[in-house]
């Protein structure tokens, strides 16, 4: 049976096609491996080789990788729950509910929505932290930490704007509270409470505009700054690894 | 080389010296810059103004409290529906905002207390809005109060009073 696959394979791999989409041949010896990364859109910008340590799980506990994962699971299931939400009112909050009981998996996906939203929070939080100890912020990371600064911001920006679209009540006076919030900046505060809410109340020109920003801006932003901030890590040599781990002892 | 080029006709209305440093291409190059630049501004000026509504579907802010006969004396009562309390005292009516002057929730009455409390972060104020204790950094505005032609009362939200200014009745 296995060989009979590996055959099937192997013959895919003969095929026209199949060498027109993969033009290396199959990655057996470093150049080829190396190629097999260069020439894929997706893994271009990933290094072609890292140092063994900082593959390890203390190195950085993959939180980077677990935000980014929460990242695309956020993305999956949102696209979903976009197909029955109306930012409008009131169907929006029929439309959250009708989610919870009359949409088959409904809750589910909405509830993988909001856990990975909470978790997504949590670990990059916890990653900030983790580089922050290990020194990740010193030369030459450091455009890469405020590049991971501003993340945090559109992670944060993106929970509270995704806060607003249930359109119950906690949503309501949590943006009522956050942007009265915005107002006490000086001079410009009332004038950004005004365009953000598009209004002086929070209503559906506020609801509209808080979808917009996190289905469309925010993620767009959000995922540009993410490929940089991947890109970054392997220009800037990879993981900060301290020479506690250089030298193996742990 | 081009800088320092002076027009090849000596003497002629022409002769004017091309240059001082600006080249044909830099000229080109900052006038390009340039429309460009308050091409920019101009579309930054006017999504601007496309984001800030003109016309807002909003709750009129002026409304009518119906007679004075219904608000007995020494009385705070809560409309709901203009988060306002009409407040009526020996001295004459008020109209004081329920929405706390900290971070905009709706505050609530308590007559056995004998005062206006906030549910989101504890403040509470004394029936005529003056602050009795904070994080409310400032006291519950008096919004204008007057009467219509036939003897009903009036609130207008966008007028905030002194809150000397009473409604005799």
């Amino acid at each position: 049976m296995a060989s009979c696959f590996q055959s099937a394979l192997h013959n895919l791999r003969e095929t026209k096609v199949w060498k027109s989409v993969f033009r290396r041949g199959p990655a057996n010896t470093n150049r080829t491996r190396s190629l097999a990364i260069f020439g894929n859109l997706f893994l271009h910008w990933m290094p072609v080789k890292v140092r063994e340590k900082s593959l390890r799980v203390r190195a950085s506990y993959y939180l980077g990788s677990i935000s980014f994962i929460l990242f695309i699971v956020l993305f999956v299931t949102g696209i979903l729950l976009m197909f029955y939400y109306h930012p409008a009112a009131p169907n929006a909050y029929r439309d959250m509910k009708d989610l919870q009981f009359v949409v088959a998996n409904g809750v589910f996906l909405r509830n993988l929505h909001r856990l990975a939203a909470h978790l997504m929070v949590f670990a990059v939080f916890w990653h900030m932290f983790h580089v922050f100890y290990r020194g990740g912020y010193k030369p030459p990371h450091e455009f890469n930490w405020v590049v991971g600064v501003v993340l945090l911001l559109l992670t944060l920006f993106l929970s509270y704007t995704g806060y607003l679209l249930p359109w119950d009540q906690l949503a309501f006076w949590a943006v009522t509270v956050g942007t009265n919030i915005i107002s006490a900046m000086p001079f410009i505060g009332h004038k950004v409470r005004f365009l953000l809410l598009g209004g002086n109340i929070v209503g559906e020109n506020a609801l509209l505009r808080f979808y917009v920003l996190h289905v469309v801006i925010l993620p767009l932003a959000a995922f540009v700054l993410i490929g940089i901030h991947f890109w970054r890590v392997q220009k800037d040599g990879g993981l900060t690894v301290k020479p506690k781990d250089e030298d193996g002892k742990e | 080389m081009s800088d320092t080029k002076t027009s090849s006709v000596a003497g002629s209305p022409l002769a004017i010296p091309v240059g001082q440093g600006v080249t044909r291409r830099d000229f080109l190059n900052e006038i390009t810059m340039g429309a460009l630049g308050i091409a920019g501004l101009g579309s930054v000026a006017v999504t601007y103004q496309y984001f800030s509504p003109n016309v807002l579907f909003e709750p009129s802010t002026t409304f009518r409290a119906g007679n004075p006969d219904l608000y007995p004396v020494h009385s705070v009562t809560f409309l709901q529906d203009q988060q306002v309390y009409i407040v009526r005292m020996p001295e004459g009516f008020y109209a004081v905002s329920a929405v706390c002057t900290h971070l905009g929730c709706i505050t609530q009455w308590k007559p056995d207390a004998d005062m206006i409390a906030c549910p989101c972060h504890g403040s509470t104020f004394r029936p005529d809005g003056v602050k009795i204790e904070g994080p409310a950094p400032r006291p519950l505005p008096h919004f204008a109060i007057s009467l219509t032609a036939d003897g009903e009362l009036v609130v207008d939200k966008l007028q905030i009073i002194k809150a000397s200014q009473v409604l005799k009745v």
